[in-house]
């Protein structure tokens, strides 16, 4: 009965228990501070950190990468995962950022946007990185994007979908590794018109990512005075496909297709079936097949069509060293699989981006000096300010300008023929092919 | 493309999903129909079929058709005993309660699907078909495997049959699905029927799987449709009724193949729904179905 008012009269009661609490932890945390004092001068005068002791703070970079370790961007969450992992040995190696250790922090948003708009949060209030980075599919960085804005934590995708320079999101979104599907189809028309055919089917997946090829493809087409005939819409769930193919009108010259998900495979041997050898010109995103091995039984009937590649997976004969270098780094053999595993093929026409936004991220934090999150700001402007990526070790997919208003890059974009069941690259576009009028301006927006 | 044509290859895809279908449902119905249960899991076992088929076809080497057969053996093989064990451990103690075995089920079902998560992975993987051949029509080229695959089902089907009207087995089965107490009373063992019958289900959505597979890939999330059109298909054709069931696959195949095709998939499912409630509505125990007792 004593201890009752103690309850009940919140003042007292309250303070009293914890003011014990705290003289409690105080006395724990007294021994564990010189526990942790001890174990990090441990730590310090270990090798790895002396090539930090120079700088002002030897505290490492955290910076938080959203990753599709599950759900339908597995493989290619796989593969950015590498090549994120390459990139960091190879800054860390260099000594790192501003002197500072560049840290990796993962989460797996299950590439599901509202997971992924949790994992930003997460990042963000419970490992307090200094930015987030890495994020491929579109709806996950739609959904990521807002609460990357609320939160003013820099968020650098590595996404393609046009969300980025389309100005719908916010000034912490950036997107200086990988060109954008408008960009990307823009380059593409004049190439597939004169060549291929100008009487176009496009096969697309009914969402945001197919909708941006459909429109812009379509738009691009007729700027060279040809013509998309037939738009097939596939909804991205489907696991099969011969019925849609019907809807492909038989004046077809050239079929555009651009699928992505588990059942990609499925999608290209029943094109294959249904066609057989009486095709028309065949020109696909390599999305249709990243991840997946060329020999795969069933795909012989690719042989002879064409492929947009962001970067060729198979090891050209006039490659450069850069792109040598990079492809040693992140450990894949001429075939573009891993080095440990020739089933393991890797998603190389796109991980690039994730090595070559991590350089764009350390240059934007070393013209600014980083501290620390009260500088995220000038990290953006910093980035925004940048207007050029000259091509090398950083940047080894190529040279790449990069528009600060709308927070895009632009690059050369590959086109491949598929011979022998292997890519081979046969077209290479200009920067300029790719460019077009911005829509919007990210800088005028307030932070 | 001309209209015959068109429905050639609209039939052809319909009488693919009828196949499949009508193995898996085959499965489900038996179930039900014996054992008086609705098994939420049933999706799960054609999963881990698929599953398996890629396990089994990836331990062979030399030509693709060796790994296939040991998979359409081996798969069904240890579905059914996965299948044997979980009704020896959960089904007969819940004492094949209705509204207990559903939730039982349901638990079943997320088991399954994150240990193949957790141990295969989110991964989308094919197996390869034992044969390669691609039919030339004038029109347009079809898969030989599909056509096959419709050939291996009718068989499947028809040994069914055979074994639950000609053999012993299956007259004890019968027996059992008729009037449970009087078979008990002549000595008939209903509980390990029951638990045959509930490994016999699961093998059949397996072998369904197994059929599939050089199709779709296996995946670990590809147990839900099949799940979904099997239920529809029981209810159409009736509760434990074999000719029911094959003539509601049929249905259902059809129909979706050509609806799809000329319409959308959409349309398609939302007939195939919308016959599920008129047969519930004018004809609750299925077009073959008996009523219940």
């Amino acid at each position: 009965m004593r201890k009752r008012p103690q309850f009940y009269r919140k003042g007292t009661g309250m303070i009293d228990a914890t003011s014990n609490n705290r003289s409690n932890r105080n006395g724990l945390s007294r021994r564990t501070a010189l526990k942790g004092i001890g174990a990090a001068a441990g730590l310090m005068a270990g090798p790895g950190f002396v090539r930090y002791a120079g700088a002002q703070t030897s505290a490492p970079i955290r910076i938080g990468f959203q990753a599709h370790r599950t759900g339908i961007g597995a493989a290619y969450g796989r593969w950015y995962e590498r090549t994120t992992n390459a990139a960091v040995k190879a800054i860390n190696a260099a000594g790192g950022i501003n002197g500072r250790p560049l840290e990796i922090v993962v989460e797996d948003d299950g590439t599901d946007p509202k997971r992924g708009a949790e994992v930003v949060e997460k990042f963000a209030n419970q490992h307090k990185v200094d930015l987030v980075f890495g994020t491929l599919f579109s709806h996950v960085v739609v959904g990521s994007a807002p609460t990357a804005g609320e939160l003013k934590m820099p968020y650098y995708v590595v996404s393609e979908g046009y969300h980025v320079a389309s100005g719908k999101l916010n000034r912490y979104v950036v997107q200086p590794g990988i060109t954008d599907v408008r960009s990307q189809v823009t380059s593409m028309a004049p190439w597939v018109s004169s060549n291929l055919g100008r009487k176009a089917t496009m096969i697309f997946p009914d969402y945001a990512f197919g909708h941006d090829h459909r429109d812009f493809f379509t738009a691009a087409m007729k700027a060279q005075g040809a013509e998309v005939i037939a738009q097939v819409a596939i909804p991205p769930t489907e696991s099969s496909f011969t019925r849609y193919f019907p809807q492909i009108p038989r004046e077809t010259e050239v079929l555009y297709h651009v699928m992505v998900g588990p059942a990609v495979l499925t999608f290209v041997k029943e094109l294959g079936e249904f066609y057989g050898s009486n095709r028309p010109e065949i020109f696909g995103f390599i999305d249709s097949l990243e991840a997946v091995d060329m020999a795969s039984p069933g795909l012989e009937f690719l042989e002879g069509t064409y492929f947009w590649e962001g970067m060729p997976r198979y090891l050209q004969a006039d490659v450069g060293d850069a792109e040598r270098a990079y492809r040693d780094a992140v450990g894949i053999d001429e075939n573009g699989a891993s080095k440990d595993d020739p089933q393991d093929v890797s998603t190389a026409a796109h991980m690039f981006g994730c090595w070559e936004t991590l350089y764009v991220i350390k240059a934007a934090m070393e013209a600014v000096d980083y501290k620390g999150p009260q500088d995220r700001a000038k990290v953006i402007e910093a980035t925004e300010a940048m207007t050029e990526f000259p091509a090398g070790l950083e940047h080894p997919q190529g040279r790449k300008i990069f528009n600060g208003k709308i927070h895009q890059c632009f690059g050369h974009q590959n086109i491949s023929l598929v011979k022998d069941g292997r890519l081979e690259v046969i077209h290479r576009t200009a920067i300029e092919d790719g460019m077009y009028q911005p829509e919007a301006d990210y800088t005028s927006m307030s932070f | 493309m001309a209209f015959g044509p068109y429905l050639l290859l609209a039939t052809l895809e319909g009488l693919v999903t009828a196949a499949v279908l009508s193995l898996t449902a085959l499965g489900l119905s038996l179930v039900f129909g014996v054992m008086r249960i609705v098994n939420v899991a049933h999706g799960e076992f054609f999963m881990l079929g698929a599953v398996l088929a890629w396990f089994f076809s990836t331990l062979v080497t030399g030509h693709p058709a060796l790994g296939f057969l040991l998979a359409l053996v081996l798969s069904p093989l240890v579905v059914g005993a996965v299948a044997l064990v979980s009704e020896r451990l959960v089904l007969r103690r819940l004492d094949y309660n209705p509204e207990a075995t559903i939730v039982a089920t349901i638990g079943l079902l997320y088991i399954i699907q994150q240990i193949v998560l957790t141990v295969y992975g989110p991964e989308a993987r094919p197996v390869v078909a034992p044969f390669d051949v691609r039919i030339a029509l004038p029109w347009f080229g079809y898969s030989g495997y599909k056509l096959a695959v419709i050939a291996a089902s009718v068989l499947v089907i028809a040994a069914t049959w055979f074994l639950l009207t000609k053999t012993r087995i299956g007259l004890v089965m019968r027996a059992t699905q008729y009037d449970r107490e009087t078979a008990q009373n002549f000595g008939i063992p209903v509980d390990r029927v029951y638990a045959g019958v509930f490994a016999l289900g699961a093998a059949l959505a397996a072998i369904a799987a197994v059929l599939v597979v050089p199709i779709q890939q296996a995946h670990y999330l590809m147990g839900l449709d099949p799940l979904l059109l099997s239920f529809i298909v029981v209810i159409i054709g009736g509760l434990g009724s074999l000719r029911g069931t094959v003539v509601a696959a049929l249905l259902i195949g059809l129909s979706d193949g050509i609806i799809s095709v000329f319409f959308s998939p959409t349309l398609a499912k939302m007939i195939a729904t919308l016959l599920v409630a008129m047969v519930l509505v004018f004809r609750p125990q299925g077009l073959f179905g008996t009523a219940a007792r």
